[in-house]
């Protein structure tokens, strides 16, 4: 009868590493769709930013209480874990509680923390939902988070709370079936523990046949659960509890209001001026310049693959928390623009381009683009570039840069921008001033100034 | 007669053989802008009174391309960047101060990588330092010693480059009650201009950028707004205008506060 649940355990466990890899495999992939960009230098500073950011969640805590909340269930997850080793041991081993005679009386005291923690999470994934379904935060109820988006996070949080409540409901039958020295139960003499103990009154009616029953189901349960859910995991906005270490790691580390530069345009633009570009070229200006120059892509962004592999790790960093959109100038004001759609969008398309190559589908050349399919030009042009969705983010997304890449497209491959920003491109170009006054004229404001004294006071 | 002010060019300099300490480059908002054109001469008198040794570019100077690159034109913007540079490292120049964040921004972040590289100052930071070695001197407080202020963080100053506390620091020196508004420093909120919304109407939408930060300044019962960028300066203008409180708040840069508690 043990080798049957021990096989069963076994074929699971080699289930969930076989959907786990595959599916981590396949997002590697999808990342690698963008373009290539060296992320590689500073690695102290990017530990330092990782370890402050994602393992120290030092952005949450501009919100404090939720920020708590949230520090419950990453502690939750982190130090539960730790009791998943024994459950994984004990399924293949046919054991029960396995460390408990290594551990001592250290053992109940882990699974009280386990349980003091499991209670956590348990209540603040009830806050949570309370937030999200009954009070309606805004943060929750933007137009980009109607559907699946709100499946998924109820589905996140409803999930933890059935393997909160089989954790502790197992360790309840389990001290019930201890107390009254069942079968193999009274070897172990691990419990009663912290919190179960409380629910220990709910078993004591019951019979050992229903007990031993409930006991496994809840043990079966809360197993299977952890697996499918690291499964589901990697399918769902859920990802950043992973991707939150690599994301902060490759943290642009410039100032935020540095763009990135595009040296392709560097190289035109100096050979229009006629000066050495990179690589030197000695030409001179008058020297007609080749047909079309060897490959140099697309000027900004049209598609994900437009994109670098960091814009794309990002999208699949994104939990939809909002912060960006609740900070967004454009959607306060009620405009159509909402970072956090970009993110998401961003991912939509990377997913659809995946699955279409994944089944030998035609990809990125499925007459669709990330611009106009997904995001509007109005969502692009309501940014005003302030970096406050930069500045929100807890896992350092910068959805601004997929921003700009797509309006480098719009201004350079479709040259379609709204006239005004027409009219302002050709008064630099001609005035030397977005605004249409005279060059000969800019030095006019220091006229009057050097004819009054500067003793003289006021003018 | 007493001496004059003072704003010699780069050119002039050059033909006479000197070399400035410092170049101011005055931005196209600071040379054309009717508002902003009292900041570059507030600032300009600062610079005189204090006696630094300072240059402009004067007709030479041109856009640094900032509003260009930001509505995703970088072959416009490069030009731009390219043939300044040109010129600011023909005149051998090695430390620019700017009243304007977006050309704090572009020169100090985006030259380098094009070939200028310079030390950039914003005034506020300028400012602050000439507070600091006693160079400024806010004598008795001037005339905004006591009245409630609120300084409203530029983006390009704030958030891109982490400017916050130097122009506070400025204000500080008038010995007025600084208060702050419900967003500010990092969590500042934008005044609706940056990315190259100053020029084009804004998208649909329930309201202003410009009003909803208007409303939150006008919330602290200060009697002057304070900013420290041209494009802030319009915005909020703009936005006590529309809300018809011109006749109690003043919108003022931080350079012309200095300037007129000093009675320049």
């Amino acid at each position: 009868m043990t080798y049957i649940s021990q096989i069963l355990f076994f074929i699971s466990l080699l289930a969930v590493i076989y959907f786990f890899t595959k599916r981590i495999t396949r997002i590697r992939k999808n990342i690698q769709l963008g373009k290539p960009e060296d992320r590689s230098d500073n690695p102290s500073e990017r530990f330092k930013i990782m370890a402050m950011v994602a393992l120290g969640q030092k952005k949450m805590f501009d919100k404090p209480l939720v920020a708590f909340m949230h520090l419950v269930i990453y502690l939750g997850f982190l130090i539960i874990n730790i009791e998943i080793l024994e459950i994984v041991f004990d399924g293949l081993l046919g054991t029960h509680r396995l460390f408990a005679p290594f551990l001592g009386t250290f053992y109940p005291i882990l699974i009280g923390i386990f349980e003091f923690l499991a209670v956590g999470v348990l209540v603040t994934c009830i806050i949570f939902l309370v937030r999200r379904n009954i009070l309606k935060l805004k943060r929750f109820q933007a137009y980009e988070l109607t559907k699946w988006p709100r499946t998924d996070a109820n589905i996140i949080l409803i999930t933890e709370i059935l393997l909160m409540l089989a954790f502790l409901t197992w360790n309840a039958s389990d001290s019930v079936l201890q107390q009254r020295g069942v079968g193999h139960y009274a070897n172990v003499n691990a419990g009663p523990f912290l919190f179960s103990q409380f629910l220990m009154p709910l078993f004591e009616g019951w019979s050992d046949t229903a007990l031993i029953a409930y006991e496994r189901f809840a043990w079966w349960f809360h197993i299977l659960g952890v697996f499918a859910f690291s499964v589901y995991v990697t399918y769902s906005k859920h990802l950043h509890i992973f991707l939150a270490f690599p994301n902060t790691y490759f943290s642009k580390l410039a100032p935020k209001g540095k763009f990135q530069n595009m040296p392709v345009v560097t190289n035109e633009v100096k050979m229009m001026l006629g000066l050495p570009a990179e690589p030197a070229i000695e030409t001179a200006p008058e020297t007609p310049q080749p047909e079309t120059p060897a490959e140099i892509g697309r000027f900004g962004a049209k598609d994900i693959n437009d994109l670098t592999w960091k814009h794309l790790m990002d999208a699949y960093s994104c939990t939809e928390c909002g912060r960006c959109t609740e900070a967004c100038p454009a959607n306060i004001t009620g405009k159509k623009l909402s970072p956090r759609k970009i993110m998401m969008d961003t991912r939509d398309r990377v997913e659809e381009v995946g699955r279409s190559l994944e089944k030998g589908g035609p990809g990125i050349e499925d007459g669709k683009s990330l611009i106009d399919t997904y995001i509007s030009r109005e969502e692009l042009l309501a940014c005003t570039t302030c970096n406050a969705c930069v500045q929100a983010c807890p896992v350092n997304i910068n959805p601004l840069d997929i921003i700009i890449e797509l309006r480098r497209y719009m201004a350079m491959e479709d040259a379609k921008v709204p006239g005004s920003w027409g009219a302002m491109f050709s008064n630099i170009e001609n005035n030397m001033a977005p605004w249409k006054f005279s060059p000969s004229d800019r030095f006019n404001w220091a006229d009057k100034l050097k004819e009054t004294p500067v003793n003289g006071n006021k003018e | 007669m007493s001496d004059t002010y003072k704003v010699p060019t780069m050119a002039e300099m050059m033909a006479e053989g000197k070399e400035p300490e410092i170049l101011f480059w005055v931005g196209c908002a600071g040379s054309f802008d009717d508002r902003y054109k009292a900041v570059t001469i507030a600032f300009v008198k600062i610079l005189n009174t204090v006696g630094i040794n300072f240059a402009v570019l004067g007709p030479e100077e041109s856009c640094t391309g900032d509003p260009a690159r930001r509505a995703g034109n970088d072959f416009l913007f490069q030009m731009q960047a390219i043939s300044n540079i040109q010129v600011l490292n023909g005149y051998n120049i090695k430390k620019i101060v700017t009243a304007c964040p977006h050309c704090f921004n572009t020169i100090k972040n985006e030259y380098p990588e094009l070939g200028g590289r310079y030390e950039v100052i914003h005034h506020s930071t300028f400012l602050q330092q000439l507070i600091n070695e006693g160079r400024v001197k806010v004598k008795g407080g001037g005339e905004f010693k006591g009245k409630r202020i609120t300084f409203h963080d530029s983006c390009y100053l704030g958030r891109a480059n982490k400017i916050y506390e130097a122009p506070r620091e400025v204000l500080a020196a008038l010995d007025a009650d600084l208060v702050e508004m419900k967003r500010s420093r990092a969590h500042g909120l934008c005044c609706g201009a940056g990315g190259s919304q100053m020029f084009k109407e804004a998208e649909p939408g329930k309201k202003e950028v410009n009003i909803e930060r208007t409303e939150e300044a006008l919330a602290t019962g200060a009697s002057v707004i304070a900013s420290a960028c041209p494009f802030c300066m319009t915005m909020l203008s703009d936005g006590v205008k529309n809300k018809e409180k011109e006749a109690q708040v003043k919108v003022y840069d931080i350079a012309e506060l200095i300037a007129k508690s000093q009675g320049l």
